[in-house]
């Protein structure tokens, strides 16, 4: 059976801090290039279903059997996020949704979990979504290097433009970086030994097994996308592989988006398989806690494979963040009291089609598509006689206000009436876009995002931003 | 259908000063306005056999204690009623269908809200968990949505909207009660701090605390009260309720209030009014927001639809104009406590028609109209107040 990549996607948040910016606040020494920054209404769940949706374009939600998501920055510790991710998704009940935690080779295992469900007959296709926003502690390098983001994989046995062929895996009691569950930033003793032996020698040990196991030769190889630990550890990498390092290892993305824990080697590799041709052999390797390495070879499906958004599309849409300000409110690191509606788990599990699906009712007697789901029909008073249908995902402004007195970190929030293409009016905040360049028609998507902590759980939701920025 | 015309007399009013009355309590405020309108009336609390409170917020007070307590009013029917901005007002209503119907003999009809309390940034939430489908901007979002609607159909700018600050707060300087009480300029409108674009500051208006109250019977029993030849008559009293989520109804256009249409058009056939704008003396409309007084000139039909910018700006509302408009300063100026304002606009018709107004007095006024429009454009109510001679 051959098992692979039918389709890929990622996510990249919009905004963008120059290291340079960062050490100036805290009088380092600055590093070249810039990371991505999560706003305050994403987190590892939002990012995971934004490169989900990316990934799923033109793909049938109900033909996935199983979510499989990778981090390290799950936002409950009692809860699952797989399940939230599949009910924003549109997924069917009847699949398996999991969360592989804790480790930075949290991605790859997943992936290597969902290829033995394939080839087990248990599932057919399974989304692996890999998102990570971790935090470097403050007035750290570790804070200029990370960067968050999230990178989505769907393997399954159809239409492949990646056949899986061959993997590694060395598991190694290995303190690197850890973080206990009490720990808000990410801590590290030794950098040095855990270059050499956390990441260099596992790595190389999957590699080569890989390599002796696949048979695959170092000039046969096309790229390969690895996780670092800093991205000059690559370097080594590749001469002890008796690869090029500059021909022959993938961007690792560091200047423009950061080492972005988990989901770091599989965005790098959805971003490489993004500008490949057929034919070529692909390598992943991650590490942590020991280290993955796969074998993929592209196929001639590839040439034709309708185009993702992926890391190139979200890269091209960028906002500076001015200063290192911005990123601590986006992060949430000030002390500033931060004020939530009540919130009612009853009432959302409620309305969790309107809301995490965002189906609305079309009426079968006057045709008039109309949100929330309502019971009398706005057009007709018809009462009860609808079909549900998932709301159309793009639409335009038709009115709007930038309200200072909702205010989301420092500027006012956009609020805008949005008329969807399916005609059906929606009440939607915008976001990822400067409040002065919102405008009466501009056109719109939509975007999931954690809408508010009310009820100290995380409210989960629906809103837009601009589809050109 | 019958009409409530002439079948209810205003014999008494008073109201407390609108303002920050960080010192003063929803009793304080209920005992000042009622016991102004008990010595208005030269009645007592012993003639009253049922009242109805207009209050919003809950943490105002709920259920007919809110009034019975501050005024030992205890044993007689009490009911306190809420319907957004229009509590008040529709108090009054409640209050006017008692006494119409025979069934009680004189009434109370007062409206309260202590706001304050909750601290000063704008309108409180209004607590409780709601779906999260039922999301809304803040108060002056609402209405935001609105003028930027509006600035693109109608051609307004923020400079049309300046022109109702400026004439509410010239009126409302004249106005002992008002919350404030000075004038404002065009470009001090403009260059107010943004709180929903377009909405500056100035284009808000206060957030204010406050109570009124009114105290009603039949124009017959009214000969045998202080006010006996100069009592006022209600003329007209509708109110229309339409869509509390305006965002979700396919095709609402932003730019016109069904609801204050709706409810207009009901009153007008009430009063037997044909051209409100020449057969009205005076207009108290709701002024939450300046958009909001254009939209409702236009609405009540006192100019045509899109033509409010120029109407407003060429005098025609203002004091002195061919239909004043808020001559109390409206809410812009006089200030909102949500409860208590429709019943406070009623108060300034009242004491318009017997020539004894607080603040600007409009010469000869036989017939005014009050106006409030609650939520997001969703509850609308007119009452139209004559004099004892209409």
């Amino acid at each position: 059976m051959r098992i692979g990549i039918e389709s890929y996607g990622a996510y990249v948040p919009v905004y963008r801090l120059k290291r340079e910016t960062m050490a100036a606040a805290w009088g380092l020494p600055a590093m070249p290039g810039e990371r991505a920054v999560a706003k305050e209404d994403e987190d590892s769940i939002t990012m995971a279903v934004e490169a989900g949706v990316d990934c799923l374009a033109g793909i049938d939600p109900k033909t996935v059997d199983g979510v499989y998501f990778a981090t390290t920055t799950a936002p409950y510790r009692e809860k699952g996020s797989a399940s939230i991710i599949a009910s924003a998704l549109d997924l069917r009940r009847d699949i398996l949704t999991a969360d592989f935690t804790d480790s930075l080779k949290a991605g790859t295992t997943a992936l290597r979990a969902a290829h033995d469900a394939i080839a087990s007959g248990s599932a057919g296709k399974v989304l692996v979504v890999a998102s990570d926003v971790r935090l470097g502690e403050q007035e750290s390098f570790n804070e200029m290097m990370f960067g968050d983001g999230a990178a989505a994989l769907l393997l399954s046995t159809d239409a492949l433009i990646a056949q899986l062929r061959g993997w590694y895996t060395v598991s190694d009691d290995f303190v690197g970086p850890w973080r206990k569950d009490t720990d808000q930033f990410v801590q590290f003793f030794e950098a040095k030994m855990e270059n050499q032996w956390g990441h260099a020698a596992n790595t190389l040990e999957a590699l080569k097994g890989l390599a002796a196991k696949t048979k695959v030769k170092p000039a046969e190889i096309q790229k390969v996308a690895a996780s670092y630990i800093e991205p000059r550890g690559l370097v080594e990498l590749a001469k002890s592989l008796g690869l090029d390092p500059f021909k022959q290892m993938a961007d690792p993305l560091f200047l423009t988006v950061g080492n972005t824990g988990c989901s770091m080697p599989l965005l790098i590799f959805v971003n490489t398989l993004d500008g490949a041709q057929a034919g070529q052999n692909l390598v992943l390797a991650a590490h942590g806690d020991g280290a993955d390495a796969m074998l993929f070879t592209t196929t001639e499906a590839l040439s034709s494979f309708p185009k993702r958004r992926a890391v190139k599309g979200y890269l091209a849409r960028r906002m500076e963040l001015p200063s290192y300000g911005l990123y601590s409110s986006f992060r949430k690191l000030s002390q500033k009291m931060r004020v939530a509606p009540q919130a009612s788990t009853v009432i959302n599990w409620r309305d969790r089609k309107a809301v995490m699906g965002f189906y609305g009712h079309k009426c079968r007697s006057c045709g008039m598509v109309q949100y929330p789901l309502v019971r009398v029909c706005y057009g007709c008073r018809k009462k009860d006689d609808f079909e549900e249908v998932r709301l159309a995902r793009t639409g335009k402004v038709f009115t709007y206000t930038n309200d200072y007195l909702r205010p989301v970190g420092s500027e006012p929030t956009p609020t805008c009436v949005v008329e969807l293409d399916d005609g059906a009016r929606v009440f939607l905040f915008m976001t990822d876009c400067p409040s002065e360049r919102v405008s009466i028609d501009m056109p719109v998507e939509l975007t999931f995002r954690l809408i508010h902590q009310g009820g100290g759980f995380n409210n989960y939701g629906w809103k837009c931003r601009p589809v050109e920025l | 259908m019958e009409s409530i015309r002439d079948k209810v007399a205003v014999i008494g009013v008073g109201y407390t000063k609108f303002g920050e009355l960080w010192d003063k309590s929803v009793e304080d405020l209920l005992v000042e306005a009622v016991y102004e309108a008990y010595e208005d009336a030269g009645v007592g609390p012993e003639a009253i056999d049922a009242a109805w409170v207009g209050i919003q917020y809950p943490f105002t007070g709920l259920a007919g204690t809110t009034l019975a307590d501050p005024l030992k009013l205890y044993g007689i029917p009490i009911t306190h009623v809420e319907n957004f901005c229009a509590s008040g007002m529709d108090a009054f209503r409640n209050a006017c269908m008692a006494v119409a119907s025979g069934v009680h003999d004189v009434v109370i009809a007062a409206g309260v809200e202590k706001i304050t309390d909750q601290g000063s940034r704008g309108l409180p939430g209004g607590g409780g968990a709601v779906s999260m489908t039922n999301v809304w901007p803040s108060a002056p979002g609402m209405f935001a949505l609105a003028a930027s609607r509006c600035f693109k159909v109608y051609g307004w700018n923020k400079e049309t909207l300046a022109h109702v600050a400026v004439k509410n707060h010239e009126h409302g300087a004249h106005h002992p009660k008002a919350h404030f009480r000075r004038p404002v300029k065009i470009e001090d409108v403009i260059n107010a701090p943004l709180i929903s674009s377009p909405l500056g500051r100035l284009d808000c208006c206060a957030v204010s605390d406050g109570a009124a109250a009114l105290i009603l019977t039949t124009p017959e029993r009214a000969k045998a009260f202080k006010h006996k030849d100069d009592f006022v008559r209600v003329k007209a009293n509708a109110i229309a309720v339409y869509t509390g989520q305006p965002w979700y109804q396919p095709g609402f256009d932003f730019t016109h209030f069904p609801a204050t249409e709706m409810a207009a058009k009901r009153a007008y056939e009430q009063a037997g009014i044909k051209d409100p704008a020449k057969e009205l003396d005076l207009v108290e409309c709701h002024d939450c927001f300046t958009v909001t007084e254009l939209l409702n000139v236009q609405d009540l039909g006192l100019c045509p639809r899109g033509q409010a910018g120029d109407f407003v700006r060429e005098g025609n509302t203002r004091h002195g104009g061919s239909i004043p408009v808020n001559v109390s300063g409206g809410l812009k100026c006089f200030g909102h406590p949500i409860g208590a304002t429709g019943c406070r606009m009623l108060v300034e018709i009242t004491k318009q028609l017997q020539g004894r107004a607080d603040g600007l007095q409009v010469k000869d006024a036989k017939l005014g109209l009050a106006h409030n429009l609650g939520g997001p454009y969703s509850v609308c109510s007119v009452t139209i107040l004559g004099r004892n001679d209409t």
